[in-house]
């Protein structure tokens, strides 16, 4: 792997986006990286968007990731994913849940929400290496639309082992594990399921 | 043991294990959590005061008392508090006190980005500023040892990534500090700041920072790492962080201490390097002093005065000022999104405070606002209700100033409850007291919103979960002279509107306490009971666009006869306050039934 991993996660406040990060940075903690994130609370749970970044390396400085520095972005919402796109690497692992969450200021202007097209087509020239993920849809299935971003860490997972990010430290079982550090008693077993749910996407 | 942990979680263990017995704080971004997490801990008191200022006094009276003690607030918090924090720079304590200050570059959360760092300067007092969190949870106890040290207040001073950034710390234990309370100083050459003794206490100041600059020299936390000699970086802070990453070879000066600065060390470090370039967020506060010093030094001549620092601000600069080769550059992706709809923060779905402002702009009177929720009314609700926001406490002192010069529009102020509580209650004692006919509307919501759900004296409860007394506004309010005084429930929408109707046509002070708890909170949530939109009475008129809120969208329905979009509610997150069915010209919105709500 790279000295260092960066990981970009943005979605909508409400989302689950700022406990998949809080797993991400505990995974790489357990995994023997040095890791680090940051955030901007405060505002998050109004239907903002947040933006959260977590690091792994050997040796990791600074806790945001410059501009044009993300190895991994982690969209949990379609325009959010437009919104940060530019801040990724060339050639970045890109996974984006097709979930469409309306702000609030199309109800008064003319603006419209960006069609799916425009979303993979603008992906497209960032990168080839894209996943698209109904998270939402899946979530929904398991009777919970709350574990979607746990779906998304599962999916991430395991394009991660595919593409050798990482230098085979990582088990399932440490995700796992960290799922059930996090989450309340009654509901590890149904992000558990969440987690292994998102692994078997191809 | 190792633990992740935010800035502000290492704060709050650092002071712990630093043996703190009271702290105390008024909530606001980035430094809330610093005192939530206090709190949990054993054999600590900590509170929430009704502002920054109360907090640094009951600090200042418990290390007087011969107790470790702190206060908390944002950067702008110490402006509140910068009476208290300038005397107990004279006075100092009996034992260590230290105040955090966690700033806010960017302006994440906050009305400006001032730079705090310039307040110990002013009080002649050391600041301390970790790097990451291990170094916060260090040098908070180090604040403390400091303080005694030199019998000085210690200013800790953090900013937003520093707080709400997460990292591995190493958990210490607690020391073991005596459990009595010494008696309270009788010492009141030092302790009463009347004219005669402060004079005397100014030159001991003065002697005292000379003895802390010269102790600066060997502060563990100012250390040089030493790379090439081409370029020296003097930096501090989280700006560390991103100057080590981009510049890998150069000779690196951190400063721990910000304040007063080491001015040997700093001699050295710049005699030993080609190119001195202090990196630095916000003010060119080392940058100047190192000048001072006659030393030829860069700074805000190559990264911006303006905003947070990041790595790639720090990079492209360096590039662009030749301290990196072009190579350096790191190209960003090529992809051109266009203009992207907005997603700014806006008032939830089911806010009590939505009501209150789609009638005032109905009512289209000047509202002075203040600092909180209130603020995200702005991008929707007809966009132009709130027309001055500046500070926690200012709309109602601010609506008084406008009717004095005789403005022929009747003022309006509004006030969260926590924020009457703040600041808001002089400047009401000011309008009654002077005779102004200003309408304050207190919109209670039953806790201190924004910052994320904080107990304040309205609410019964203290921060440490202790039932106390419960403030009631319309008593407090009629105490100090206000004789049109109502409480409405804040989704009673006609009743409020004929109650403004009647306050701004009043010749005399008005308040209005609109009254419902923040639908976030659990007591709020068990109400939740989604409406819907009868599709065949709804023309797509919009009105209930106008309202601003998340749950009612825009439906691919459009009306047959005006071809427009149709209103539709999003069962998933309305909680049915009712706010678009009052509203409604048509009765399109379903109210709720009338049977009691079902839990969940």
């Amino acid at each position: 792997m790279n000295d260092t991993i960066n990981f970009l996660l943005v979605g909508v406040g409400g989302q689950g986006t700022i406990l998949a990060s809080d797993l991400l940075v505990n995974v790489g903690l357990v995994a023997g990286y040095q890791a680090k994130q940051a955030e901007v609370h405060g505002m998050s749970q109004r239907g903002g968007s947040v933006v959260s970044h977590v690091r792994w390396g050997k040796l990791v400085y600074s806790p945001l990731i410059g501009a044009g520095e993300v190895d991994v972005y982690l969209a949990f919402e379609k325009l959010e994913a437009l919104r940060h796109l530019n801040k990724v690497r060339p050639g970045a692992l890109v996974l984006v849940s097709l979930e469409t969450i309306m702000p609030v200021s199309l109800t008064t202007s003319d603006q419209s929400y960006p069609e799916d097209v425009k979303v993979r087509a603008a992906v497209a020239k960032a990168t080839s290496r894209a996943m698209y993920i109904d998270a939402a849809g899946m979530a929904a299935g398991l009777g919970n639309p709350h574990v979607a971003n746990v779906i998304m860490l599962g999916a991430l997972s395991k394009a991660m082992e595919k593409q050798s990010l990482t230098d085979g430290r990582l088990s399932p079982d440490i995700w796992l594990k960290a799922v059930a550090e996090r989450v309340p008693a009654r509901y590890i077993e149904l992000n558990q399921k969440a987690f292994l749910a998102g692994r078997e996407i191809s | 043991m190792i633990k992740m942990l935010s800035g502000n979680e290492a704060v709050a263990r650092g002071a712990w294990e630093a043996g703190v017995a009271v702290a105390s704080a008024y909530p606001g971004t980035p430094s809330t959590e610093i005192l939530e997490n206090l709190a949990r801990y054993p054999n600590v008191y900590a509170e929430w005061a009704p502002n920054e200022k109360v907090a640094v006094d009951v600090a200042i009276g418990a290390a007087y008392a011969g107790k470790r003690a702190m206060a908390a607030m944002k950067h702008v918090g110490l402006n509140v508090a910068a009476d208290s924090f300038m005397y107990v720079a004279l006075t100092g304590a009996e034992a260590g006190l230290v105040i955090i200050s966690a700033d806010d570059p960017q302006m994440h959360s906050s009305q400006n980005e001032q730079d705090n760092r310039t307040f110990a300067k002013f009080a002649r007092i050391p600041c301390l500023e970790p790097s990451d969190s291990q170094e916060a949870k260090d040098m908070t106890i180090a604040a403390f040892g400091l303080s005694e040290r030199f019998d000085t207040p210690v200013l800790l001073r953090l900013t937003t990534r520093i707080c709400h950034s997460s990292g591995a710390v190493e958990l210490g234990e607690r020391i073991d500090l005596p459990a009595q309370v010494k008696k309270y100083p009788r010492n009141q050459a030092k302790y009463v700041m009347v004219p005669a003794n402060a004079l005397l206490r100014h030159p001991l100041v003065e002697q005292r920072q000379k003895a802390i600059a010269e102790m600066a020299e060997t502060f563990p936390y100012n250390r040089i790492e030493r790379g090439g000699q081409l370029l020296g970086i003097i930096t501090n802070g989280v700006a560390y962080q991103y100057a080590r990453e981009v510049f890998p070879t150069a000779s690196i000066l951190r400063l721990g201490m910000s304040w007063p600065l080491p001015e040997k060390m700093i001699r050295q470090f710049a005699a030993s390097v080609e190119r001195l370039v202090v990196v630095e967020e916000l003010d060119p506060f080392i940058e100047e002093a190192v000048r001072l010093m006659g030393i030829a030094v860069e700074g805000k001549s190559i990264f911006p005065i303006v905003g947070e620092l990041d790595p790639r601000l720090v990079r492209e600069s360096a590039v662009n000022a030749g301290l990196l080769p072009a190579s350096a550059h790191v190209p960003l992706p090529d992809v051109d999104t266009g203009p992207l709809p907005a997603r700014p923060p806006v008032l939830c779905p089911g806010c009590p405070h939505r009501s209150t402002f789609y009638i005032l702009s109905k009512l289209k009177v000047p509202v002075n606002g203040d600092i909180g929720c209130y603020g995200l009314g702005l991008p929707t609700l007809g966009g132009n209700v709130i027309l001055t926001i500046g500070c926690m406490g200012a709309g109602i002192g601010v609506a008084h100033g406008a009717a004095k010069a005789g403005s022929s529009e009747h003022h309006v102020a509004v006030v969260g409850d926590s924020t009457f509580f703040h600041t808001g209650i002089p400047a009401l004692i000011n309008v009654v007291y002077n005779r102004a006919p200003v309408v304050t509307v207190i919109l209670d919501n039953r806790i201190t919103g924004m910052t994320g759900h904080q107990e304040n004296p309205g609410t019964g409860r203290t921060l440490q979960g202790q039932e106390t007394f419960e403030i009631e506004f319309e008593p407090l309010v009629r105490a100090l002279g206000v004789k049109h005084v109502k409480t409405v429930a804040a989704f009673e929408m006609d009743e409020i509107e004929a109650t403004l109707k009647e306050y701004i046509k009043l010749d005399e002070p008005s308040v209005l306490i609109t009254r419902e708890p923040c639908a976030l909170l659990p007591e709020g949530r068990k109400k939740w009971l989604p409406l819907a939109v009868i599709g065949e009475k709804c023309n797509g008129c919009a009105l209930c666009f106008r309202v601003g809120c998340p749950a009612i969208l825009k439906s691919e329905e459009l009306d047959e006869h005006y071809q427009r979009p149709k209103a539709l509610i999003d069962a998933g997150v309305c909680t049915g306050c009712e706010v678009c069915a009052q509203i409604c010209p048509r009765d399109a919105i379903t109210f709720r039934p009338v049977q009691e709500p079902v839990e969940g």
